[in-house]
């Protein structure tokens, strides 16, 4: 295997004296990856410290082989780690537009541009002008989606993304995030929902309780009702 | 009025105005009071604001300085409309002075929480230097005329005054706060800090006398409108106040960077994780916000003059402003700016004769009320 894209190793993190992460490791090429976890077992916490929002107690996250976790998340940003947050956090005081709009203008060849967003999500063109709150859930997440990809990254955080979405918007973000994948880019899928999770890679790591517990691939988890009941009370 | 209602709860939070407790309160007291119980539902159903602003909009319209009322400085609408259009102007145009000062401070502390206690010292400083540099250019050092400041002698000491001002707020923020980033109570002091030390400095330097920059001649003239005279230096100050009003707003939707602060303004982390360097963006927010301060300080300059004491009398204002605008919200400000500007004009002019003195108090009535209807002020967010 070459050399992984992002490697986390033995990584603790907390909020005061209880450790939410608590000496996970994994590591993931250019590839889609899911966690799958119950509530409350750390995966936001993950995502939030993999862009340097939470401070990381103990351990090493490395983005192509260079330490980062001591990073400003700015800098992690533009080292290449895009986040699609939970709960979206769009901005209210921006129209769709602005959204895209608020990055340095990229250089030439740059894959993703504002108007390749639109046309990966047409939805959104038509909704140029609209406030970021005025936005159906569906939409808000393809915003949330657009926005990470203009930073033009090798890695896309998905912190939760079908969270509160339809089942047919669910899966035009999954084609989404496939097509994403195939052409190069690395997608860590952060998800409580089994079936999004399953669908939109094949290799599934299990968390609980800060740490990954177990590592299966889409179809067995899929179809492992003890696994299932073992690790995320389904 | 008891303080607690019936449940022994208190009235302390007002979820849709102050209407709700006067409802139950004239409830509480249908028995006792039986034969008020009228008068009561009334004020009750109106809503004592809404029954207040119209018995003020009365007196002003009609009542004032009736023969069968009280005297006041300036008559009623219908008797006088000159006066009133007079006053009405005075509030205006004193209103787009104070959007320019409070524009600046509510810009920095949207973004960044920061509550610029600067922010008056940095107006006072660009208001001094300002009169220096007219003073200079028109080769005189006091008793200049109007006719001798040519509308480049207005605009050019305006901007090294507030470009000095602007160079202040970033070497501050660069320098002593961005340290502190996060900690309001800390920034707070260390601007307080600052502030002290320049005042006493310019107190050393300018002295304790008051001096007024001139506005250019060729604003100074009066015009006859409804029989009264007015100055048009004062319309003057409102054109440079809506043109940097335009200016900001221009700035803030039209531009990356204004996109940006809005965007922190919402939330500042998540812009960070976009892989925006807001260290950049707040340095150019104190930029900008000490900018207008200094544009501010030279209008105030020519407006009321320069004195010890004016930075502490501006920084109230600009907290006025913005208290009952919403703190961070520039169209807070401008809401702000109008109510304030109108009532500092309304209260003198309209006050019983006798008792315009208490005046000032009418203000403080105002950021209570505006307060207790929207405790985050009339565009203000919950933090």
């Amino acid at each position: 295997m070459a050399e992984p894209l992002l490697e986390v190793d033995s990584v603790t993190c907390g909020y005061g004296i209880s450790a939410v992460l608590d000496g996970l490791s994994f590591s993931m090429g250019t590839e889609a990856v899911s966690i799958v976890g119950r509530n409350g077992v750390g995966k936001s916490t993950l995502c939030l410290a993999l862009l340097g929002l939470v401070p990381v107690g103990s351990g090493e996250i490395r983005l192509n082989g260079e330490p980062i976790q001591a990073l400003s998340p700015e800098r992690i940003a533009r080292k290449g780690i895009a986040l699609v947050p939970q709960g979206r956090r769009l901005f209210p005081s921006l129209t769709v537009d602005e959204h895209l709009k608020m990055f340095r203008k990229s250089t030439r060849d740059a894959r993703w541009t504002p108007d390749a967003v639109y046309d990966l999500f047409p939805r959104l063109a038509e909704r140029r002008s609209n406030g970021g709150a005025e936005l159906s859930g569906g939409e808000q997440q393809m915003l949330a989606v657009g926005r990470a990809l203009l930073l033009n990254g090798d890695l896309i955080v998905m912190d939760e993304p079908s969270e509160g979405l339809a089942p047919t918007i669910v899966d035009v973000l999954i084609d989404a995030i496939h097509r994403l994948v195939a052409e190069g880019t690395a997608v860590l899928v952060v998800e409580q929902n089994l079936a999004a999770a399953t669908s939109v890679a094949d290799r599934q790591l299990v968390m609980v309780s800060g740490r990954i517990e177990a590592e299966t691939t889409a179809e067995r988890l899929r179809n492992d009702a003890d696994l299932q009941h073992r690790y995320l009370g389904v | 009025m008891t303080l607690f209602g019936a449940t022994g709860r208190p009235y302390g939070r007002f979820q849709g105005g102050i209407t709700v407790s006067v409802v139950q309160d004239a409830q509480l007291h249908e028995g006792a009071f039986g034969e008020r119980r009228n008068l009561r539902s009334v004020v009750g159903a109106v809503g004592p604001v809404r029954l207040t602003t119209i018995a003020i909009g009365l007196w002003i319209v009609a009542l004032a300085d009736r023969s069968w009322t009280t005297e006041t400085s300036a008559g009623s609408a219908i008797a006088e409309p000159g006066e009133f259009l007079v006053t009405l102007l005075d509030g205006l145009t004193f209103a787009g002075l104070l959007f320019v000062v409070a524009s600046g401070f509510t810009l920095i502390f949207g973004l960044m929480r920061t509550v610029n206690m600067a922010h008056g010292v940095i107006f006072l400083l660009s208001g001094y230097l300002a009169i220096e540099v007219q003073q200079a250019m028109v080769g005189q050092e006091r008793n200049i005329e109007p006719e001798q400041v040519s509308l480049f002698d207005w605009i050019f000491p305006t901007l090294v005054g507030a470009a000095v001002a602007a160079a202040i707020g970033v070497v501050m923020q660069q320098l002593l706060l961005r340290w502190n980033q996060g900690e309001d109570l800390r920034q707070a002091i260390i601007t307080m800090g600052v502030a002290v030390i320049l005042a006493d400095q310019m107190l050393a330097q300018f002295g304790g006398l008051a001096t007024t920059m001139e506005w250019p001649g060729a604003t100074v003239h009066f015009f006859e409108i409804l029989g009264e005279r007015y100055a048009t230096s004062r319309l003057f100050m409102l054109a440079v106040a809506l043109g940097a009003g335009a200016l900001l707003w221009l700035w803030l939707n039209r531009t990356r960077m204004g996109i940006v602060i809005r965007a922190g303004v919402d939330d500042q982390d998540m812009v960070r994780a976009l892989g925006i360097n807001v260290n950049l963006v707040f340095a150019a927010t104190f930029f900008v916000g000490s900018f207008l301060a200094g544009v501010g300080g030279a209008m105030g300059a020519s407006f009321s003059g320069a004195a010890p004491g004016a930075d502490g009398q501006w920084l109230l204002n600009s907290l006025i402003v913005v208290i009952m605008g919403g703190l961070g919200s520039v169209k807070g400000a401008a809401a702000g700016s109008l109510l304030y500007g109108t009532v500092v004009a309304f209260a003198p002019a309209y006050l019983p004769r006798d008792y315009t003195f208490y005046s000032v108090i009418v203000t403080f009535v105002l950021l209570a009320v505006v307060l207790v209807a929207r405790p985050h002020g009339l565009f203000g967010k919950a933090s």
